[in-house]
């Protein structure tokens, strides 16, 4: 289990995070929601330790995450940024195998080629895993990238917004994987999202930051209504409900 | 990986001959004479070549460059800087001149301290460090470029002609004793540099996935810093500054050998670096008969080919 406590950072006199608190729940899909500047990307880095924090500390098992092993803590979280700029080419299967790495320290066993196979398959790569990545659309990179994570075979994956520059069709697939995962393999993910609709239709969970505080927290279905988005976004957005999805409709609402 | 494994066959073939000839070709004045005074020669350049060669690789991967290396980045005009005042305060009959190895260790710890202290101040801001590092570092450069200058043109035109010859490279003049202290560094460089070798090829996917990864980045590129300074200060202590040399032989390793992985392309770097030194050193004695020296050639080469770099670069930007 995750536990989130009091987590504190400031860039020079402005408090990207503030003091949040929070527990992330195994096995469930939590996303991280909010305007621009909130802190979720920022929270996100701290609990994935890229980022250290000012103040507040991140338990993962009841240990504070600065006392865990490097390597150790990259077979239990893994974390997913948005750039991915590289120097190096490299194919999507040299990519994917590179997930190994905390395991197998860069000589790959039979075990951990089996790893890569199942990472490829689940991400639907076979047919360009010799490709290079730099090759790929903005979609197929990703997918190679959320592949990469998979063979990583951690228990928590942290996602900062994934679906950046992705179409629809692309948006849905990597979403429909990511539920995938938490339902067969047991994973917990974390996401950072802009659409609140995916966040409402593929989350069970859902924190909403802003200014660097924490605004809500809990299962979906009680923070995707009018109420609690005016709280979050300052504008009233409506919600409907859609064959059992709640969406919503801010597209010409007013302020 | 069969490709890359033919190609570096070749370039072990191809720096195995340049150097058997350049040892065995046209031994004038006695063998006993000339043969280990060659080879002395040779071990120079295979040491500086090696050095370099790694120092470059790993330190544009850290940096994520492929233009940019620590010679470029002010470290020659750190030697020049060192040797310099030397000569300026202490002058030429002074034992830091007298005294090879005072010489030696002085112009090494220098530059290692100026690349470190550079590094550390640099690094403490975590926004674009990169950047900045390398930016300030070509300013730095220039700084002491002009600082040197300036000192050269008040000195006694007398130490000026001595000083003038520590500061071109050449490999003719290369002290035994030194060398043997440089190898030593070398191989001590050498085991740390080969435990991390599956480490640098993660780092080269970048800082934020290399510590997914289970990578203690900044720890890493801090070590992986103060090991290239080390080994950039040995090689330029020992035969002079060839500022573009790095440059070229990283960059022809990562156009012939398409791979990520460091082991390869550091071996095939140092391969094509061998080759470089020997075999130019070869054409410069027996061809171009000692009318210029090899360092002029590899700099001339090197900074058309750094041009080119920089003009492929930018078009691939846009």
């Amino acid at each position: 289990m995750i536990k989130i406590k009091e987590l504190s950072k400031r860039y020079g006199k402005k408090n990207v995070v503030e003091k949040v608190s929070l527990t992330i729940e195994p096995g469930t899909i939590t996303s991280f929601i909010g305007p621009n500047g909130a802190g979720k990307s920022t929270l996100l880095s701290m609990v994935s330790r890229l980022l250290e924090a000012d103040t507040g500390e991140v338990l993962l098992d009841q240990q504070t995450i600065k006392k865990w092993k490097s390597d150790e803590f990259a077979k239990r979280v893994s974390i997913l940024k948005q750039s991915n700029f590289m120097n190096v080419r490299l194919t999507v299967r040299e990519l994917v195998s590179f997930g190994r790495y905390p395991y197998s320290r860069g000589r790959l066993t039979e075990i951990d080629e089996k790893y890569v196979d199942k990472a490829i398959d689940y991400m639907n790569l076979g047919e360009m895993q010799d490709q290079f990545i730099d090759e790929l659309s903005g979609g197929q990179k990703q997918r190679a990238f959320i592949a990469m994570v998979i063979a990583q075979d951690t228990d928590y994956i942290l996602l900062d917004e994934p679906l950046n520059n992705l179409d629809m069709k692309h948006s849905v697939q990597i979403m429909k994987i990511l539920r995938k995962l938490v339902d067969e393999l047991g994973k917990t993910v974390v996401i950072v999202l802009h659409d609140i609709n995916f966040a409402s239709v593929y989350s069970d969970r859902i924190v909403a930051l802003k200014d660097g505080k924490l605004v809500k927290d809990g299962p979906t279905k009680d923070i995707i209504n009018s109420t609690s988005l005016r709280e979050i976004y300052d504008m009233h957005i409506p919600v409907q409900e859609q064959n059992g999805c709640r969406i919503c409709v801010y597209f010409n609402s007013h302020a | 990986m069969r490709k890359n494994s033919t190609k570096l066959i070749l370039l072990l073939v191809l720096s195995l001959i340049s150097i058997l000839l350049y040892a065995f070709y046209d031994i004038k004045g006695g063998f006993d004479y000339a043969f280990p005074r060659r080879v002395i020669k040779i071990a120079a350049m295979i040491v500086t070549g090696v050095a370099i060669s790694y120092a470059t690789v790993v330190f544009q991967t850290i940096t994520q460059n492929r233009i940019l290396t620590p010679s470029v980045m002010g470290m020659d005009s750190m030697y020049g800087v060192v040797q310099t005042l030397i000569y300026f305060f202490a002058g030429s009959m002074s034992v830091w001149v007298v005294n090879k190895y005072l010489n030696f260790a002085a112009a090494i710890i220098a530059m290692v301290l100026f690349a470190l202290i550079l590094y550390r101040f640099l690094f403490r801001s975590d926004k674009h460090p990169i950047y900045l590092l390398l930016l300030i570092g070509m300013i730095i450069g220039t700084l002491l470029g002009s600082l040197v200058t300036f000192l050269q043109v008040i000195i006694d035109p007398v130490e000026y002609l001595s000083l003038q010859s520590m500061l071109f490279a050449s490999f003719t003049k290369v002290k035994a004793e030194l060398l043997y202290i440089a190898i030593v560094i070398l191989i001590i460089s050498f085991v740390y540099g080969f435990r991390i070798m599956s480490k640098l090829d993660v780092m080269s996917l970048g800082r934020e996935n290399a510590m997914n990864l289970g990578i203690n980045y900044d720890r890493m590129v801090m070590n992986i810093l103060i090991l290239s300074s080390v080994l950039i200060a040995t090689s330029t202590a020992l035969v002079g500054p060839i500022t573009f040399f790095g440059l070229i032989v990283a960059n022809l390793s990562y156009q012939y050998l398409v791979t990520y992985k460091h082991s390869i392309l550091i071996l095939g770097a140092s391969l094509i670096s061998i080759i470089a030194l020997v075999g130019g050193q070869f054409l410069v004695e027996h061809v171009l008969e000692l009318r210029t020296t090899l360092s002029v050639i590899i700099n001339f080469i090197g900074g058309i080919y750094f041009i080119y770099l920089l003009l492929k670069e930018s078009r691939a930007a846009k």
